[in-house]
């Protein structure tokens, strides 16, 4: 599904991402900790297509594709979506509108109403999008954006971020769906997850984990596994760990 | 280094247009005009064809009335000359809101007025539909001066929608000079809505102003998203009655070649008056100057102005100028302005759930021109709607 090669990364001409190469095949889901300022988001916005997070050297494949100089929209039609951890306000312009945007062609207006209803959004749908949300309100925001979107590769940076107990098994929940968790054979869609506390992993089960650190691929493992070293060690432990 | 600009009104010269005009004959039935006269008219807000929407109309083409009729009970529409000659008691309203002397404009519009509505809701009368009011020029050269008067009568209320529109000849030259007085009684409310739709020669001098009693709600709707020559206006409401409230929306588009000068004045002269001027402004390659003036007189009243402008296009400029005037203690007058072009990150927002860069552009500025209108009729809003839609297409 996704293929990153050797991939380097700069922002504002200065890189951040030194190399880095990983593959998710399809149904798959993976996952990023790292502390923070160690590179996560910017691997996930390069991947998205974002011009200000320059691929300077290196490439990425979805699909069997080049995509390493795909403008976003096109990487977006091709069926990758991201959930990001902090979305920009866009004033004037209404949820209900961005969410109409993701469904394109399809004509699924029925669905995602409903779905709206069922996550609690209904009130934030006539709502200039992200003005004024609270922390599960973007996070579900988002979300609902990208079950809309329906891509095959979903991207999500730190859906688990500022979401209270109550919110964190919808987003759970919503994640799952947007993962065709409850497929097994015949599941198509895969998903890279950057968590910084690992709580999402209570609700949602990943194939593989990684720790980033100082915009380097650190280790690979067990998500489980890997969680619980951070936990008992840090990432200094992990910095230690490979030297 | 470039130079500083003082932002004065543009000059027209009223020498240079016409003061005479064919006759048009009155129309009983005004849906038998023709189709693309209608068309434009429609585009502008005013339906001839289903009056079932409406509570009355008042057409105007050039010089000439061409139909004038209320259907609700309690409303008068007619020419502002006939009104004059009818209610002598309307020397009272004739010069008091606007002066006549306030500029060339003014003293023109004195000294060659063509007609100009004339529209009054009786006391405690509640129109139902909008009334509609159609100012047309299709004389290519000619000066059209108009003089309206609406009054609300203490308790009533009453929607008003005026379209402004040109016959459909890109090439039409023009000037319309409009005066307008509307006096809300007390208690009353008006909601005025006004569609500008002129052609990209047309010099346009309108100048309003409105008086508004103790209790009395005015909520002004002005949009113009279509090419005009030379605008110039500046409308003033003044809150003489204590617990008055004005509120102005304006919703502007200049592609190249259009010149703005559009503001909106708010003077809070009683306790309790409160005052909002909204103002969205989006240039395509014109030039548009988006004004707004709160004043305060007395203790206990406030005013808000916000005025935000996107600039799509390198050739295109908005010169916001938002001015507060607080002459007691005991006022607060606000403001916020940001004029710029669309941020890069809520473009690239809408592009990462796939639209074009083009359409994010257009997602962008219709939510932008959309304001919330508070008390917009729903046949308003569809109308305000269509209007942005049409003026979608210019800016893909």
């Amino acid at each position: 599904m996704l293929r990153v090669e050797g991939l380097k990364v700069g922002v504002d001409g200065k890189e951040i991402i030194h190399g880095v190469s990983l593959s998710i095949g399809v149904g798959e889901t993976h996952v990023l900790f790292g502390p923070n300022g160690s590179g996560k988001t910017t691997l996930l916005m390069a991947i998205m297509g974002f011009p200000r997070y320059r691929v300077t050297e290196g490439r990425i494949f979805f699909k069997g594709e080049d995509i390493t100089h795909f403008p976003v929209n096109e990487r977006a039609g091709l069926g990758i979506g991201i959930a990001f951890q902090r979305p920009p306000v866009v004033r004037g312009v209404k949820t209900r509108d961005v969410v109409k945007a993701c469904l394109g062609d399809r004509e699924d207006g029925a669905v995602v109403e409903e779905m709206a209803a069922r996550l609690n959004l209904v009130e934030l749908m006539d709502r200039e999008v992200n003005h004024g949300f609270s922390g599960g309100e973007l996070k579900r925001s988002e979300l609902l954006q990208l079950i809309a979107q329906s891509p095959e590769l979903v991207l999500l940076d730190e859906p688990d971020s500022g979401v209270d107990l109550v919110n964190i098994s919808l987003v759970g929940g919503m994640i799952n769906e947007l993962l065709q968790k409850d497929r097994m054979r015949t599941r198509t869609h895969s998903g890279l997850i950057i968590t910084h506390t690992g709580h999402i992993l209570d609700y949602v089960n990943a194939d593989k984990a990684y720790v980033f650190l100082n915009g380097l691929l650190w280790c690979q493992g067990n998500p489980r596994e890997l969680l619980a070293s951070i936990k008992s060690h840090g990432y200094e432990g992990c910095a230690v760990c490979q030297k | 280094m470039s130079k500083i600009v003082r932002r004065q009104a543009e000059d027209i010269d009223l020498e240079a247009y016409s003061q005479r005009a064919e006759e048009h004959p009155y129309e009983e039935d005004p849906s038998q005009l023709p189709a693309d006269e209608k068309g434009r008219m429609a585009e502008a807000g005013v339906v001839l064809d289903d009056p079932s929407q409406r509570s009355g109309t008042f057409l105007q083409i050039d010089h000439s009335v061409v139909h004038s009729k209320a259907w609700e009970e309690g409303l008068e529409v007619m020419a502002s000359t006939e009104a004059l000659k009818r209610y002598p008691w309307l020397s009272d309203y004739w010069w008091r809101a606007v002066a006549v002397d306030a500029d060339k404009f003014t003293a023109e519009a004195e000294r060659h007025q063509n007609h100009g509505y004339f529209i009054r809701a009786l006391p405690g009368v509640k129109a139902i539909h909008p009334l509609q009011a159609c100012l047309y020029l299709a004389q290519h050269g000619l000066a059209q001066n108009v003089h309206n008067l609406i009054i609300v009568e203490e308790g009533s209320e009453l929607h008003i929608i005026t379209g402004c529109t040109t016959a459909p000849r890109l090439e039409i030259e023009g000037l319309h000079i409009g005066i307008s007085e509307f006096y809300v009684k007390r208690g009353a409310k008006l909601t005025f809505t006004m569609i500008h739709n002129w052609a990209p020669r047309m010099a346009v001098r309108p100048r309003t102003g409105v008086i508004i009693e103790e209790g009395g709600v005015f909520l002004n709707n002005y949009i113009c998203l279509k090419p005009v020559g030379s605008l110039q206006m500046y409308p003033t409401a003044r809150c003489v009655g204590e617990n008055a409230i004005v509120r102005f929306n304006s919703v502007l588009m200049a592609s190249p070649g259009t010149r703005m000068d559009v503001g909106s004045r708010a003077i809070l002269s009683a306790r309790g008056s409160r005052a909002e001027i909204i103002s969205r402004a989006v240039t395509t390659g014109g030039s548009i100057i988006a004004r707004g003036h709160l004043v305060g007189e007395v203790p206990d009243v406030k005013g808000h102005l916000e005025c935000r402008g996107l600039i799509l296009a390198k050739e295109g400029s908005i010169h916001a100028i938002p001015e507060l005037d607080g002459r007691v203690a005991d006022v607060a007058l606000s403001h916020e302005a940001a004029v710029g072009k669309i941020a890069e990150e809520e473009l690239e927002y809408l592009m990462a759930r796939g639209l074009s860069r083009s359409e994010a552009v257009a997602v962008i500025v219709r939510g932008f021109l959309s304001v919330d209108i508070e008390g917009l009729p729903p046949q308003l809003e569809a109308q305000l709607q269509r209007a942005i839609e049409l003026s979608e297409k210019e800016i893909l």
